[in-house]
């Protein structure tokens, strides 16, 4: 062999577009190209400097054809012409002049072939020629597998960083769409948590705020994950939210047809036509009214929601198809009526169906007792979270997302109020004028009453408390107004000290600070005020809030039984 | 009600605001003009002594956490002394204590700036 040329872009073509293809040329009358089994070589163009022929073998090499077996069992440099096979690929070297060719096996995996047709010279090839030939295959063999298996880890690692993205994009959208505040609601309260899994499913809440003050909830999910469920989540949720509110508009908000039945039948109309095959929507919508506790809803397939009053729980049942099978489907309307101290859970399959390790689905029975048997509204979904910890338990990896949403109407009972807690004394009731500084009078009153049942060591918890209690009340609820005063009272029953402050903002929300973050603060991202919520928070063992037209009523309250005797 | 009053005296290492009557919102221009008249020598610390102070309130708490977020711009070290064992559980669960120790006398507290 007088001389052998490499293209130089050899490995670039190893590398090149996907497709494992190795091309060595020699000079020969016709290039030698080697064939990937199974694959085609196309035409490339020779090399300079001297021009070859640009007759490219163009060779079917199918697995099954027996060429192949015997290249594979066969290493090196094989004369084609001493074969004698039933193989159509060999044939077809025969004609496009091979003459040799040289397998590159690989852990007895037949990678490609090198060809090589007669010599310019027309001498046959030496054994000189042929050692270098079967070197040459014996170290290309394993680069060429080396380059694949790291093509092929290019291509999961591009593969897998695509999933990635979608699940951020996915995510995004969710995150997007879901309300970024929720509504506040005098004697109401409202709270809401959102769980994406690790995929993300096709969650959503949102509320609809009407100008009569009535206000919409919405809880849904989408069948499938993925950005699919997050698209049709974006657009599902438009619809709801253009239908609710083209139809309270229309109507002037008259009650008969914002009516929540009519808007996921209209809803349903409208998604039909362009949802995606084999996917639905389930959804829950109610209506509240506030002022009067009356709350209509409407069902689309989705789960239950439970009612937790007093220590039992009730269903808000309706019948209805999910949203986005069939049009002209009717949704039944159903009515209840909430009561003071009245909690409801909305939440998404992503709970019910989780699985703990023995494969036991958290399901409703333990949901609808979990409801009845603990306190509503923020507090529930809180512990429905830890218990669902509890029931995966810690290697749980999140099959769905989890949404969770709570409704709970204020109770109008203070502790003290409330006959099972026990027979009550009056220690101490009188008034100040709101005026800053007064707080401290208050307190030392409140100290004197307290100072025979309330062991030392929390008395100054308790000034502190009250002092801070006093000052939000005559300062947000009074308005400093020095004519306006807050009213104290101060009860003891054998187990408990009750404090009550009662100022006359009823109709004029606290104003909720967010937790104090002494780092935040120090860095000046949040004010250095909004301590006092949270000393009350620190120094009492429970505290309600009891609100009417006119008063704002917070009772602080000690636990007796539990303190050191002093 | 007892209207602040803030006195500040110089030590060798540090400033001390001697602190008597109540914190709270009205108590704001006493502690700054005291705080500010400390600063002026540029001490490495500043020391709040809490000692006849008998009521701080959560307005208190944030004049003092101001005065904190500047001292911690200067690089001033802020320390307290006096404070009782109500205001120390104050001072930790609001973790201002993180941020400004607390000594039992103003001898120790002296002993440990500069």
């Amino acid at each position: 062999m007088e001389t052998t040329s490499t293209k130089p872009s050899f490995w670039q073509r190893i590398f090149g577009k996907g497709k494992t293809r190795v091309e060595t040329r020699l000079e020969t009358e016709s290039g030698g190209v080697a064939t990937e089994p199974g694959s085609v070589a196309t035409p490339v163009a020779a090399p300079a400097p001297k021009p070859l022929p640009d007759t490219l073998l163009n060779i079917d090499l199918p697995p099954n054809d027996p060429l192949v077996a015997y290249f594979s069992s066969q290493p090196g440099v094989v004369e084609l012409e001493k074969l004698n096979l039933d193989s159509p690929a060999l044939r077809e070297l025969n004609k496009q002049g091979v003459k040799l060719v040289i397998p590159l096996v690989n852990q007895g995996e037949l990678l490609g072939l090198m060809n090589l047709s007669n010599r310019l010279s027309d001498q046959d090839y030496s054994s000189d020629d042929r050692g270098l030939l079967n070197n040459l295959a014996t170290q290309t063999a394993p680069a060429i597998r080396v380059a694949q298996l790291v093509r092929q880890q290019q291509l999961e690692t591009q593969a897998r960083e695509r999933l990635e993205q979608e699940l951020r994009i996915a995510r995004l959208v969710q995150q997007t769409l879901l309300p970024q505040e929720l509504p506040a609601l005098e004697g109401w309260h409202i709270a809401a948590h959102y769980r994406p899994a690790r995929s993300v499913g096709g969650d959503f809440y949102d509320f609809l705020q009407y100008s009569d003050g009535r206000l919409g909830l919405v809880i849904g999910d989408v069948t499938d994950k993925g950005v699919p469920a997050a698209l049709v989540m974006a657009s599902t949720r438009a619809t709801l939210r253009g239908v609710a509110i083209d139809y309270a508009a229309a109507q002037n908000t008259t009650e008969s047809v914002v009516d929540p039945g009519q808007v996921l039948e209209r809803a349903n109309d409208l998604i039909c036509p362009d949802i995606p095959p084999k996917m639905f929507i389930t959804c829950f919508y109610a209506l509240l009214d506030p002022k009067t506790g009356c709350l209509q809803y409407a069902n689309a397939g989705h789960d239950v929601p439970y009612v937790k009053r007093g220590d039992t729980f009730l269903e808000l049942r309706a019948r209805g198809m999910p949203l986005g099978l069939l049009p002209g489907m009717p949704y039944e309307v159903m009515e209840m009526q909430l009561e003071p101290g009245d909690s409801i859970l909305f939440y998404s399959d992503g709970l019910v169906e989780a699985h703990n390790p023995q494969k036991e689905m958290f399901g409703f029975p333990r949901l609808s007792e979990y409801v009845a048997s603990h306190p509503g509204g923020a507090a529930l979904i809180e512990s429905v979270l830890e218990d669902l910890e509890i029931f995966t338990g810690p290697n749980w990896e999140q099959e769905d997302d989890v949404t969770l949403m709570t409704l709970e109407r204020e109770g109008n009972n203070l502790t003290s109020n409330a006959p099972e807690t026990g027979d009550w004394r009056l220690l101490a009731e009188f008034e100040t004028p709101s005026a800053e500084g007064n707080e401290r009078e208050v307190m030392k009153r409140v100290a004197d009453a307290a100072q025979d049942i309330l062991p030392a060591s929390r008395m100054e918890q308790l000034k502190t408390a009250v002092a801070e209690a006093t000052m939000n009340a005559m300062e947000h609820g009074n308005k400093n107004n020095p004519e306006i005063p807050v009213q104290v009272e101060v009860k003891a029953s054998p187990k408990l000290l009750s404090v009550h402050i009662t100022d006359e903002g009823g109709s004029v929300p606290i104003p909720d600070n967010p937790a104090p973050d002494l780092d935040l603060k120090l860095d000046g991202m949040q004010s250095p005020r909004g301590w006092g919520l949270f000393l009350i928070k620190q120094f009492v063992d429970e505290m309600n809030i009891v609100t009417d037209e006119e008063h704002h009523t917070v009772e602080l309250i000690w636990h007796l039984e539990d303190m050191p005797k002093t | 009600m007892a209207t602040l009053e803030a006195t500040v005296r110089q030590q060798p290492h540090a400033a001390v605001i001697d602190l008597k009557g109540d914190i709270d919102g009205a108590g704001e221009s006493a502690l700054q003009k005291a705080y500010a008249d400390a600063a002026a020598q540029k001490p490495s610390s500043i020391l709040l002594n809490f000692g006849e102070v008998g009521y701080i309130n959560s307005k208190g708490i944030a004049l003092i956490v101001m005065l904190l977020a500047q001292a911690r711009k200067s690089g001033t070290r802020l320390l307290t002394t006096g404070l009782s064992s109500h205001y120390v559980e104050i001072f930790n669960i609001t973790r201002l204590s993180d941020f400004m120790k607390i000594y039992p006398d103003e001898a120790s507290a002296l002993a440990n700036s500069g």
